[in-house]
């Protein structure tokens, strides 16, 4: 039996949660889906330069309604704004700084994540489907590091957090953290380990929902504590 | 005298034969040069391979030249998007061949065409069913991947301006595949919102110089694509 849906944070509570783990100067490449939310949130005192793979450096937050301009948009194609010392270049460009490893980290939707880092965010495997890749694989193989954003379980509660992805990869061992809407896991050497939980989750809970074995940090703490 | 103005986007078309791999700009509904797409419709041409980020939304731009029957096949990052819903019934049905490329090694795939490359080692999805029957080759300890330039026979592009000997500048984030693809293909055609005296887009500022540029026909007005 499939335990009861445990709701944690929003999707712009898990933005503003991985935007807090940026550090200045860095520069972050925002992935389709979940992570685009994250240009909203710049941590007071840091500046972060955010990067769209469609040729953007200095992605600001949303724009109220009247701002909207169709040329200005994210991996997700939705609005953006640019902010002071944005700069706008061709997709080749974008990419290669996607690839050369220009870009200090990625933050990435995923479909199942293992518990030894490997990523799996392109396809389902069933051939029925048509598959969507996108930047995924540049990104996971040209980022110097790799940030999942995504909801703990599918929408059918299915864990996304596995012991090995059964669906076809898009890297292997790229990812080293993972925000939920449920916690904050670290990937590391020793095995996945627990950070931060939401309010109102406890770790028998959380382990009732992932499909791999977490330990849980002696130090850890509720996210927004 | 170099003028490569064309008149009508009927005579932009002229020449594109059946077969013809086709590059369109764009990424989601920016850059796409919606008239151009229109124009290639009316031309004819069939059994066309047309290479784009996307698959389009909706029944317009891209999607409508998916339904008119004209491709044979799609070479594409993203094909699969909110609204994709021409792609996914014909992908379904089995009436579209799909080739998935990751959205940097597109790109590069272009650019190497462009560049006079003959192929490329990536570690762009190494291990993954995306590298399947490649070559590949350990460099440094690190897995790459043999990947082959992408050339077109004719290359669609959105700018915001233009002079008559093809030089461009774009708008905001609409540039995305535009330098790249117009580089890329034997036959670069463009729709401008301006048309510029030469010498009236300032040299520093000339993003695509007009070397790579065949053809420009002015659309004052272009239609933003995923708009009925």
């Amino acid at each position: 039996m499939k335990p009861l849906a445990l709701k944690g944070l929003d999707r712009e509570a898990i933005a503003r949660r991985a935007a807090q783990d940026l550090w200045d100067g860095a520069v972050v490449n925002l992935g389709i889906g979940l992570p685009t939310l994250v240009a909203n949130y710049v941590p007071a005192g840091r500046e972060i330069v955010y990067h769209s793979e469609n040729g953007v450096l200095g992605v600001g937050p949303s724009p109220l309604a009247n701002d909207v301009d169709p040329d200005l948009i994210n991996a997700s194609k939705t609005p953006i704004t640019l902010v002071p010392g944005a700069s706008i270049f061709h997709h080749t460009d974008a990419f290669v700084m996607i690839r050369g490893g220009h870009i200090d980290l990625a933050l990435l939707g995923a479909m199942q994540v293992s518990e030894a880092g490997d990523l799996a965010n392109w396809s389902t495997g069933d051939e029925k489907m048509p598959p969507a890749v996108g930047g995924a694989m540049d990104l996971a193989a040209g980022a110097k590091g790799v940030y999942v954003l995504m909801e703990h379980t599918t929408k059918d509660g299915a864990p996304k957090i596995v012991p090995s992805c059964t669906y076809p990869l898009t890297a292997a061992r790229v990812v080293t953290r993972i925000f939920t809407n449920l916690a904050v896991i670290d990937v590391t050497d020793g095995g996945l380990v627990v950070r931060e939980m939401a309010p109102g989750v406890d770790f028998e809970a959380l382990c009732a929902r992932t499909g791999a074995k977490l330990h849980l940090a002696s130090d850890w703490r509720q996210i927004g504590a | 005298m170099i003028d490569k103005q064309k008149a009508t986007l009927g005579d932009a078309m002229a020449g594109i034969k059946d077969g013809a791999v086709v590059l369109i700009a764009g990424f989601g509904n920016s850059g796409i040069p919606v008239e151009l797409i229109d124009a290639l419709i009316d031309q004819g041409a069939k059994d066309l391979t047309v290479v784009s980020n996307n698959a389009g939304s909706g029944r317009t731009d891209v999607a409508k030249l998916l339904a008119s029957g004209h491709v044979r096949k799609l070479v594409c990052s993203y094909p699969r998007t909110s609204g994709s819903v021409v792609f996914e019934e014909m992908y379904s049905a089995g009436r579209l061949e799909l080739e998935l490329v990751p959205q940097g090694t597109l790109s590069e795939r272009l650019r190497a065409a462009a560049a006079g490359i003959g192929g490329f080692y990536t570690p762009t999805a190494a291990g993954t069913k995306l590298a399947a029957g490649k070559e590949t080759r350990t460099i440094n300890g690190r897995d790459y991947v043999l990947e082959m330039p992408l050339k077109g026979d004719v290359a669609l592009v959105k700018a915001e301006r233009a002079d008559r000997w093809g030089n461009l500048t774009y708008r905001l984030a609409a540039r995305n595949f535009g330098p790249t693809m117009a580089a890329a293909a034997d036959l670069t055609i463009v729709q401008a919102r301006h048309i510029v005296e030469l010498g009236g887009i300032d040299p520093e500022q000339v993003v695509t110089p007009g070397l790579f540029v065949d053809r420009v026909v002015h659309v004052p007005n272009p239609k933003q694509a995923g708009t009925p």
